[in-house]
């Protein structure tokens, strides 16, 4: 009995010690922060992206005597981070979002204006401000942008005699000439996320059509008859509804179509490889005469409010910096991005003529959070919806759009 | 003296009880912790405002019904429930026939069948990423190695829309998760074979009955409780399919393989409206909640029938 019971006793301490040792394990996780390091969110997992942005906050930190971290994680993983980051007060300093995601966290009110922690804002091209602002207060600033342009295979367009399209009715007759053997004349992304729905909303909006009401007038029908045009007639891969950019570069670099969407982050897969040469021209529009109204995309670095309004000005600082002259042209030309100073801009398209047409694009650029706001994330999937059941034969452009409009709801 | 062991075993019977709670309780906090808990939560959070906002400022107003009216008014959750059931049913059905057929072929043990059952594993070590990424040239419409093999052995005239058209792409991604969940079948079951007695084989021989008969009256009967695991297991994991969706169709197109594991994914992360993609992972708590309590019913059956 009392030999038992020993035995009991001890294991019961065994007990306590493991649950003593879960509570330790348990707390202690938050760290003090240093007061002169700047804490960064974003999304350079690739190593040399990743090196590419410690370059340039060193640059601008070291003068101003400070360090910068860099917290990254996979780009569709970032405001997820976040947010848990926020529940636990333990956001970074600079938070770098994706342009598409900034009103959602604008809203909450956790943001500084960009203004107030001393970032220069004078200067900026619209399309950035409108990509880093929210109810007309900018809270995040882009070092340079992006957008999409028509890509195409310069080779098989000289062989066919034909120049880059750039109406609707000449890229229809390109791509009918050019499609042949094992090569589709056009490619796009048509997939069911946010890859698609950028793609499609130059053809969208450069028809006419409004996000905040998909369904009024005939610009979004006839975007969508033309993308149904183009994979009806075999121009196009009826497989698009399933290929995100990187599978249209994939198909463009194999050969597979001559002319393809797609934006300037391809251009390292581009360069890197020999058997296509390619060239960029403006996105085809619906008639000559009109702007092409591609989607302006990129990411803004947001200041997170904090208590400590030191770590505020700091990252501030090293905000103000990045975005100078040289350094926004230096990293443009790194990312192949287009700087948004309008005369870091002006030096990058001459410095880089073959990607200058992205350059003009980025000019009449929209954002697509401009008129919808904080909704986008719901509109964007209508939109989705409408082209994917288009394009797979489900209903008519019409139907389509006014079940689109239905599913945004709201005034959408 | 014998006061004290008096006194000692009056106590006795409550101190053994209290020890036998101590035992319990490291269980009975780890489940609280983390199963009551977002259990709870996950009930809270579909009946709360829960925004971005709420991440920032720590409130999440409470909202009735709001949550569950949007999700239910939402044509494309009854739809989402329907895939799910079918690619669930689908996914099952595929898995346990072949793997249990191989299971069965195996255990005749013929040479080189040790090497031939690793090989067989294969599908379950690749992540499920890199299987959907393959899968996903495999079946692609113009080029992929599928269509060219039904082309070469005359089946398929024009390349078979695998992953773009909405009436073939459920199917598709039913067909890779069949591949994928043929090993973990077969491996529980072809364990379970080996636990059943070989005497029973040779009396079944005995008695005259052929290899159908011996298998319908010996070996599914001996085999059942391995085989309601197996398909517990089974529909647990594959109701709540979500990685390889995304990567093969990504739900698409037009919304045919959405399934509720990707609305939930979509409404929470995507949309950051955490409340109504609470509402959705409810409905997936509710769904198998319901298939657990049939398993532990037909289990109790199982050993009342046994005593």
């Amino acid at each position: 009995m009392s030999a038992s019971n020993g035995r009991t006793r001890r294991s019961a301490a065994a007990v306590g010690l493991t649950a003593a040792t879960l509570a330790v394990g348990l707390t202690g996780c938050a760290a003090e922060p240093d007061p002169d390091t700047v804490t960064v969110l974003n999304s350079a997992t690739d190593t040399a992206e990743h090196e590419a942005n410690q370059d340039f906050f060193d640059r601008c930190a070291e003068p101003l005597g400070l360090r910068v971290e860099q917290i990254s994680v996979p780009a569709d993983q970032v405001a997820s981070k976040a947010l848990r980051m926020a529940s636990s007060d333990s956001l970074t300093d600079i938070l770098e979002l994706d342009g598409s995601e900034l009103p959602q966290f604008a809203e909450t009110d956790g943001l500084r204006p960009i203004g107030e922690v001393g970032v220069e804002t004078e200067g900026l091209s619209d399309s950035s401000i409108s990509l880093g602002s929210f109810e007309d207060t900018q809270y995040g600033v882009a070092r340079s942008v992006n957008s999409l342009a028509l890509i195409y295979n310069t080779e098989l367009l000289a062989e066919a005699g034909l120049e880059p399209p750039t109406t609707w009715d000449e890229l229809r007759s390109a791509a009918a000439e050019l499609t042949g053997g094992d090569t589709y004349g056009m490619a796009f992304s048509a997939s069911p996320d946010a890859d698609g729905v950028y793609q499609f909303l130059p053809f969208f909006w450069s028809a006419g059509g409004d996000e905040s009401r998909l369904a009024e007038g005939g610009g979004g029908a006839s975007a969508l008859a033309l993308w149904k045009e183009l994979v009806d007639s075999g121009s196009t891969s009826r497989s698009v509804v399933n290929w995100n950019q990187q599978d249209v570069n994939d198909q463009f670099v194999s050969g597979r179509a001559a002319m393809m969407i797609n934006g300037p982050w391809q251009v390292p897969v581009l360069d890197a490889q020999d058997d296509v040469d390619w060239a960029v021209a403006s996105i085809p529009v619906p008639e000559e005469g009109v702007d092409p109204l591609p989607p302006i995309g990129g990411t803004v670095m947001t200041v997170p409010k904090n208590d400590d309004r030191e770590r505020e000005r700091n990252a501030g600082r090293v905000l103000d910096c990045l975005n100078s002259r040289e350094n926004q042209l230096a990293w443009g030309e790194r990312v192949n991005n287009v700087p948004t100073r309008a005369e870091a801009a002006a030096t990058y398209r001459e410095q880089n003529p073959k990607l200058a047409p992205f350059a003009d694009l980025v000019e009449t650029a929209r954002s697509r959070t401009a008129v919808v706001g904080t909704r986008w994330p719901v509109v964007g999937d209508a939109l989705a919806g409408a082209f994917q059941s288009v394009l797979t034969g489900r209903s008519s452009p019409e139907d389509a759009l006014r079940n689109a409009q239905r599913q945004a709801g709201e005034d959408g | 003296m014998s006061r004290t062991t008096e006194r000692s075993r009056a106590r006795s019977p409550r101190v053994r009880a209290l020890y036998r709670w101590l035992f319990v309780l490291p269980a009975l906090l780890y489940m609280l912790a983390f199963f009551g808990y977002p259990l709870v939560r996950n009930v809270l959070m579909s009946f709360q405002e829960f925004t971005p906002r709420t991440y920032f400022t720590g409130e999440a107003p409470f909202n009735g019904l709001e949550n569950w009216r949007a999700v239910f008014d939402d044509p494309l959750l009854k739809d989402a429930f329907w895939q799910t059931m079918v690619f669930t049913v689908g996914s099952l059905v595929g898995q346990f026939t072949l793997g249990m057929a191989l299971a069965v072929f195996f255990s005749r043990r013929f040479r080189l069948s040790g090497p031939v059952r690793a090989v067989l594993l294969l599908p379950w070590l690749v992540p499920m990423v890199v299987s959907a990424v393959v899968w996903r040239r495999i079946m692609d419409e113009d080029h992929g190695v599928l269509n060219s093999f039904l082309e070469t052995v005359g089946l398929s005239s024009d390349g078979v829309p695998w992953l773009s058209s909405p009436s073939v792409a459920l199917l598709s991604v039913i067909l890779v998760n069949v591949w994928i969940g043929i090993p973990f079948n077969m491996v529980i079951l072809y364990g379970g074979l080996q636990e059943i007695p070989e005497e029973l084989y040779e009396a079944a021989a005995l008695d005259g009955a052929g290899p159908w008969r011996t298998f319908w009256r010996i070996t599914l009967p001996m085999l059942r409780p391995v085989v309601t695991v197996v398909l517990v297991l089974g529909f647990m994991s594959t109701v709540k399919i979500l990685d390889l969706v995304l990567a093969l169709t990504g739900g698409g197109p037009a919304d045919s393989t959405q399934t509720l594991g990707t609305l939930t994914y979509q409404l929470s992360f995507l949309r950051l409206d955490f409340g109504q993609g609470a509402v959705v992972g409810n409905i997936l708590i509710v769904i198998s909640a319901v298939f657990a309590v049939l398993y532990l019913r037909a289990n109790r059956a199982d050993q009342g029938s046994g005593r």
